[in-house]
């Protein structure tokens, strides 16, 4: 197991080094010059030759490729273009929504998404069955970014002032300001420090913060900026994750073992959850995997309906204005995420099914 | 009795027509009821498409500011649901520039359905001609090939897209070039697949006994029993290049005004949600329709193909 996790994991370094070239590739060919877009278009060539200068462009590509490499493994992603901050500090701020609405989507989609399709593999073609594969084709069918103002319609406009009503963007009603969890709990932190940094950054997820600060109005309103965000977000994701449950059930269903365990006169339900479920687990796991790019695509659409500081529409933005250093750290981190989660969902494989082995 | 036999062997010659894998393939996709709606849905689409200036009481692109009496983003007018007589009939109402919604919504079809087949054609072209020469070839040749493709696979496909977008420039031809780039791997993948579990059966082994070339052992005698997959995937394929396009367009990036591209006009509207909402409701509808009517047809013809796959 361990001999297998440390090949998985030096397997994946080619494809992260793969990773790092196409961004700083992409990066290099947006057209435009970076010292033009950075210092203006009177910016004269003397100036621009000591920009290039201070900036490494002078350089040969390969080194620069090697100084870019080495600037990452520290964890440096320079500055950024037209915020003139580090673009970590960036990402501290921007990081935390995605990664909420991100994982609060994937909940969703897990835990409506199995069940329902467990219930129509097991009663198949009845009239659930039907519903439930209604929706999950639509599901898989409907561009996020309508949903998401279709949903923000409803729920804004046609349900104001019913408790129904719910807010259609932002991630907190103006006027409640979080405490920050280390605040309340007396730790002490230096702006700038790394400690401080890594403390903002679990402080900047809203739901997890007003958490441990037990402060529920805030928790309750930042919940309900959330709502129809992940509730968007979730939605393909959700349909997938039911159609492939129900095919593995339904594939499982069939077994002899099934039929033997039935027999033996096991009760339905653990047949369905004991003997069944954890033996479609497998594809399924597969699939919930493969859903994380998605949900980093889908943030890009979401994020810019629902107005969220988010790093989907951060990058989106990014790559518009040309600012190469968060185009360049940020599509890495996503691609590191997804490349990360992948590698845990091979894990797991291990675990799911002891019949693997993993070497 | 010789009438008797002839009839017997004509008797076998028809169940033998009736049963060659064509017929019995196209039997078992009528029978899937998916396949059935979604091919439908699309039937209607391409004949939308086709008839689009027929179908379509504006041209898409008419500003009617001036020719009729209307303001603009103006709620849909239809005569049989009691809207007045004298005011000009627009089933799907007006946009911002005044233009006729219905029209464009219609005009729509033409180009999501050039989205999708143009994109997915050349994804599969690509896709297959690497997928092939790397199971086929194997060795470093496979390796580099596989690698590049996980490592296009290592992001999001709409994040690559809006990249490679924003390098060549905006607009429709390279928005449809940035996702067949994307979708690339997909097909890479299932082709290789295919090409390496054919290329160990027997009838490959005989073709190179007698003397076929490599070239021609793929191409003549692996590739085509390799494309059963393909089309499924290829189905499944337009419906997914299809949202993603009109997210483009819907970010700016793709199809630009004054197109009829259901994806543009959802964006160019999108902050007009809460005054205006049939303006966001109707080309996001289309949208839905016809990546759904893929989708379904997809599915259909995964279980009719494959019937292992079978639910």
């Amino acid at each position: 197991m361990t001999q297998y996790t440390i090949r998985r994991i030096l397997y994946s370094i080619p494809v992260l080094i793969g990773i790092l070239i196409v961004t700083f590739v992409i990066a290099r060919s947006i057209p435009g010059d970076p010292c033009k877009a950075m210092l203006g278009e009177k910016a004269t060539a003397e100036v621009c030759a000591r920009f290039n200068k201070e900036q490494g462009l002078d350089k040969p590509i390969p080194v620069q490729f090697w100084i870019y490499m080495k600037d990452i493994a520290r964890g440096d992603f320079g500055e950024s273009i037209r915020y003139s901050r580090p673009v970590t500090i960036i990402l501290i701020e921007r990081l935390p929504t995605t990664i909420e609405l991100g994982l609060i989507a994937l909940i969703l989609a897990v835990l409506i998404g199995i069940p329902l399709g467990v219930v129509s593999a097991v009663r198949r073609n009845s009239i659930i069955d039907v519903i439930t594969m209604l929706i999950a084709n639509v599901g898989v069918s409907m561009p996020v970014y309508w949903l998401g103002l279709m949903l923000s319609y409803v729920f804004a406009l046609v349900f104001l002032d019913t408790p129904l009503w719910l807010p259609p963007s932002g991630r907190l009603t103006a006027g409640i300001i979080p405490t920050p969890f280390y605040e309340q709990f007396g730790w002490q932190a230096v702006e700038g420090t790394f400690r401080y940094h890594f403390l903002e950054f679990f402080s900047n997820m809203y739901i997890l913060n007003s958490l441990l600060t037990r402060e529920w109005d805030v928790l309750r309103d930042t919940a309900r900026h959330l709502i129809l965000p992940s509730l968007a977000l979730s939605t393909i994701p959700l349909s997938i994750i039911a159609r492939m449950t129900r095919s593995s059930m339904l594939e499982v269903l069939r077994q002899d073992y099934i039929r033997t365990a039935r027999a033996k006169g096991l009760r339905e339900w653990l047949v369905i959850l004991k003997h069944a479920f954890r033996n479609a687990l497998l594809p399924i796991t597969t699939i919930i995997g493969l859903q994380l790019g998605r949900l980093f695509a889908g943030a890009v659409l979401t994020e810019s309906i629902f107005g969220l500081a988010g790093v989907g529409r951060m990058l989106f933005e990014a790559i518009t204005a040309r600012d190469f250093p968060i185009v360049q750290a940020f599509t890495v981190v996503i691609a590191v995420g997804y490349v990360a989660a992948n590698l845990l969902v091979d894990l797991s494989y291990a675990f799911i099914d002891p019949r693997i082995k993993l070497d | 009795m010789s009438t008797e036999l002839n009839e017997l062997q004509q008797k076998t010659q028809r169940d033998y027509r009736s049963n060659s894998l064509f017929w019995v393939t196209l039997r078992s996709i009528v029978r899937q009821r998916s396949a059935i709606i979604g091919g439908s849905i699309l039937i209607f689409l391409v004949l939308v498409a086709i008839f689009a200036p027929v179908i379509a009481p504006y041209d898409p692109e008419e500003v009617l500011i001036g020719k009729e009496d209307i303001r603009k983003r103006e709620s849909p007018c239809i005569h049989l649901l009691g809207c007045p007589e004298d005011q000009p009939q627009h089933i799907l109402g007006v946009d911002g520039n005044v233009r006729d919604v219905f029209s464009r919504v219609i005009f729509g079809t033409r180009v999501s359905l050039f989205i999708g087949f143009s994109t997915v054609g050349f994804a599969i072209i690509v896709g297959t001609l690497l997928g092939a020469i790397g199971g086929y070839v194997g060795g470093w040749v496979d390796n580099l090939i596989m690698r590049v493709m996980d490592v296009l696979l290592a992001f999001p496909s709409l994040l690559l897209a809006i990249a490679i977008v924003t390098v060549l420039g905006r607009g429709l031809q390279n928005a449809l070039l940035a996702i067949a780039i994307v979708s690339i791997p997909r097909y890479a993948r299932v082709i290789r697949g295919s090409v390496l579990s054919i290329k160990e059966q027997e009838f490959v082994s005989a073709s190179r006994a007698l003397g076929g070339g490599n070239l021609h052992i793929l191409f003549r005698r692996i590739l085509p029993n390799a494309i059963p997959p393909l089309i499924v995937q290829g189905t499944l394929g337009i419906g997914a290049a299809i949202l993603e396009a009109a997210a483009l367009s819907f970010l700016g990036l793709g199809a630009q005004p004054p197109t009829p591209e259901w994806g543009t006009m959802l964006g160019s509207e999108r902050n007009q949600v809460f005054t205006a909402p049939h303006l966001v409701f109707y080309p996001g509808l289309a949208i839905m329709i016809t990546v759904l009517a893929f989708n379904l047809l997809g599915d259909g013809l995964r279980d009719a193909i494959d019937p292992r796959l079978k639910e």
